[in-house]
């Protein structure tokens, strides 16, 4: 097990994680019992640990209840548009590839309108850390139906029950080619943290799954109960199986719930097959690119 | 500044207008592009894939235009100068990031090589119909700087033009080429780098404490900064205020939107870039861009053959449109003839500057080729009577 720093209360703070968030923005939107803070403290921990130089650390979003993370996150932090965020990191990094470029999203965002972005962006190996917090539905706008909204589940455009298949976030990404692949939930902060840290430490792309409550919009719907008994039902539901076949880890409504690390393997990323390409094709006459300028 | 020698090709060449608008946008300092192959655009992205591992930078293709259009505005915020390239349906995909870029003043560069449409339309013929798409193609309210090359040399010319506005202005500016100057040849002349001037980017001198991202100078626009030096900045589609962060009351929409039309004034009518000729005594006037202006101006020939005192204005900025010069034209010819190859667009712009003053003329075609020039001239020839 890592061992993991103190946390110490700095001058003026009331919460240690404050030197991360942007307090000037606080309260923030979410609701009481949303998972996506939980996510947000283990982050901050894992950029702590991590000891990561937060100036170099970027962080982008796309649209939705995760999508505001971006906004409360005190690094360099990009909202953007729906769906996109990861191809606006793609661009980040390759400019700059000295940034850690973080992508934090929900479900929808990610899977639905940007689902074409995370795969080729997992093809190519891009050095991004996808974050994805996955609450099984769309709720910033009222508790839709989204791609892992399981079946039988009511939402707001499924009021008879979901009947669609679901996708399997974990098979996907690694089928896609993902370097890095992880799910946990929000009941699982030391876990999700060490995964968070561990992304943190490896190049090429790596996604990590979050769990996480809506019981505003989806629990409440499906008589579900609140923060307490989505805990209760991640505890007791879950199984932690390193290492899984990810086909095998497909979630349900009420079902078990198989966590851990699933993938962990080396490939060579975007960057490093960009240079051997160029290198053997033009030899000396490659320039390393330089992408930012002084003009 | 001048141009960075790694980036421009100095010589005289033999190049079509995608390859020249390549080697404007690596005079300019791009060194970062993301695109989606489209005909007729592709052979832009192609050139740039082919020079920018020799010149240092990044070239990417994309899963789509939506990610082109994204991707380039991440590298702008990590500190290079960037642009797509696309034509047709492209362009449609790219409309929602044209008003992110707007909205979080990201300086950039859309480059459309306009075919036949709607929808797939022609792939390979010319049109002049996304004039209005350029301008009003994302929602809300917000600016653009739309420019319209009418040969490879201003392919070229103004290509570098259209990065150094969108840092002046930090707007997305719009490279609005057609089919036939795309893929028309002809010498191209690239000076020496030192001769070539170039913008560069505004950042801030302020250190992190006191700086506020979207805190205009007094020319309304802000100082940036790059992602990864310590500003721990936060940029948003939301509508926000001076910091960055969002703020969805009315006060902070008003003032947000307002700037950002109004920090586009200066260009609008002073500064604006047309072509004229013989002005000084036309009755009739032929307001055209792009590819049609090159017909226009054999029209205009004829007309003045046959004794008619034609005049020539060639819009270079079509967006924001020159409606002061318009207007002031408006008093004192007899009419405008407007010849485009679309069914009614720019038209409408001097419709509305000439407000009633003179008459105005169009004089559409659906595209899929050029006009003839007898057509224009038929239409000047009406206008004088």
């Amino acid at each position: 097990m890592t061992p993991t720093t103190t946390l110490e209360i700095p001058d003026g703070a009331q919460n240690p994680v404050e030197p991360f968030l942007r307090m000037d923005r606080m309260p923030h939107i979410w609701c009481p019992a949303c998972g996506i803070g939980t996510t947000v403290n283990c982050f901050t921990r894992a950029l702590l640990d991590s000891k990561v130089n937060l100036d170099k650390v970027a962080i982008v979003s796309g649209i939705g209840c995760t999508g505001r993370v971006a906004g409360y996150a005190r690094l360099d932090s990009f909202h953007t548009t729906h769906g996109r965020a990861i191809p606006f990191a793609t661009g980040l990094k390759l400019a700059n590839p000295e940034l850690q470029v973080v992508v934090y999203s929900g479900d929808g965002d990610l899977f639905a309108i940007g689902g074409n972005h995370f795969i080729h962006a997992a093809r190519r190996n891009m050095d991004l850390k996808v974050i994805c917090v996955n609450n099984m539905t769309y709720a910033m706008t009222g508790g839709q139906s989204a791609p892992t909204t399981p079946a039988q589940a009511i939402s707001a455009t499924s009021p008879y029950g979901v009947f669609e298949p679901t996708f399997n976030l974990v098979a996907l990404a690694e089928a896609a080619g993902a370097s890095y692949v992880a799910r946990w939930t929000t009941y699982h902060v030391k876990q999700l943290s060490r995964s968070m840290e561990e992304v943190l430490k490896k190049t090429g792309f790596c996604f990590i799954e979050v769990l996480s409550p809506c019981p505003t919009l989806y629990q409440r719907r499906n008589k579900m109960g609140d923060g307490l008994d989505a805990m209760k039902y991640y505890k007791q539901a879950s199984k932690i199986r390193n290492g899984a076949p990810t086909g095998e880890c497909t979630l349900s409504k009420s079902g078990e719930i198989v966590v851990g690390k699933f993938v962990d393997r080396d490939r060579p990323d975007y960057l490093e097959l960009l240079r051997a390409q160029m290198t053997e094709s033009l030899g000396e006459r490659y320039a390393e690119p330089e992408a930012t300028c002084s003009c | 500044m001048h141009a960075d020698p790694k980036g421009v090709l100095t010589g005289v060449h033999f190049l079509d207008g995608d390859h020249s608008c390549c080697e404007g946008a690596l005079a300019a300092g791009a060194r970062f592009a993301a695109g989606y192959p489209i005909t007729p655009s592709t052979e832009v992205v192609e050139r740039f894939a082919s020079r920018i591992p020799t010149v240092g930078g990044i070239f990417i293709q994309m899963e789509d235009e939506l990610a082109a259009s994204i991707a380039i505005q991440g590298a702008v915020w990590a500190g290079a100068k960037a642009f797509t390239v696309t034509s047709g349906p492209g362009f449609s995909l790219m409309m929602e990031h044209i008003g992110l870029a707007a909205m979080t003043e990201t300086p950039c560069v859309f480059v459309n090589v306009q075919r036949g449409g709607p929808s797939t339309g022609l792939p390979t013929l010319p049109g002049q119909a996304d004039m209005m798409q350029a301008r009003w193609g994302s929602h809300g309210d917000y600016g653009i700087i739309a420019l319209c090359p009418n040969s490879p040399q201003e392919c070229f010319d103004l290509t570098i033009q259209a990065f150094n506005l969108s840092e002046e202005f930090r707007v997305p500016v719009m490279m609005m080429m057609d089919e036939c100057v795309g893929h028309m040849t002809e010498k191209v002349v690239i000076p020496e780098p030192d001769t070539i001037e170039i913008t560069p980017r505004r950042y801030t001198k302020l250190p992190p404490e006191e700086y506020r991202p979207f805190e205009p100078r007094e020319d309304l626009v802000p100082d940036m900064v790059r992602a990864g030096e310590g500003y721990r900045f936060h940029v948003t589609g939301l509508t926000h205020d001076e910091r960055g962060y969002p703020d969805m009351g009315v006060a902070a929409q008003d003032r947000l939107v307002r700037r950002l039309l109004a920090k586009l004034k200066p260009l609008s009518n002073g500064r604006s870039l047309c072509e004229t000729e013989n002005l000084e005594d036309a009755d009739v006037v032929v307001v055209s861009y792009g590819i049609t202006s090159r017909v226009a101006q054999r029209a205009i020939q004829l007309a003045r053959s046959r004794g008619i005192r034609a005049g020539k204005f060639r819009l270079i900025t079509a967006w924001p449109f020159p409606t002061e010069r318009i207007r002031e034209l408006a008093g004192r010819v007899k009419a405008f003839v407007v010849p485009e190859l679309n069914l009614g667009q720019m038209v409408l712009e001097v419709e509305r500057a000439a407000a009633g003053q003179a008459r105005v003329i169009p004089v559409s075609h659906a595209g899929g080729t050029v006009h003839n020039p007898d057509t224009i001239l038929n239409a000047i020839v009406e206008a004088a009577r």
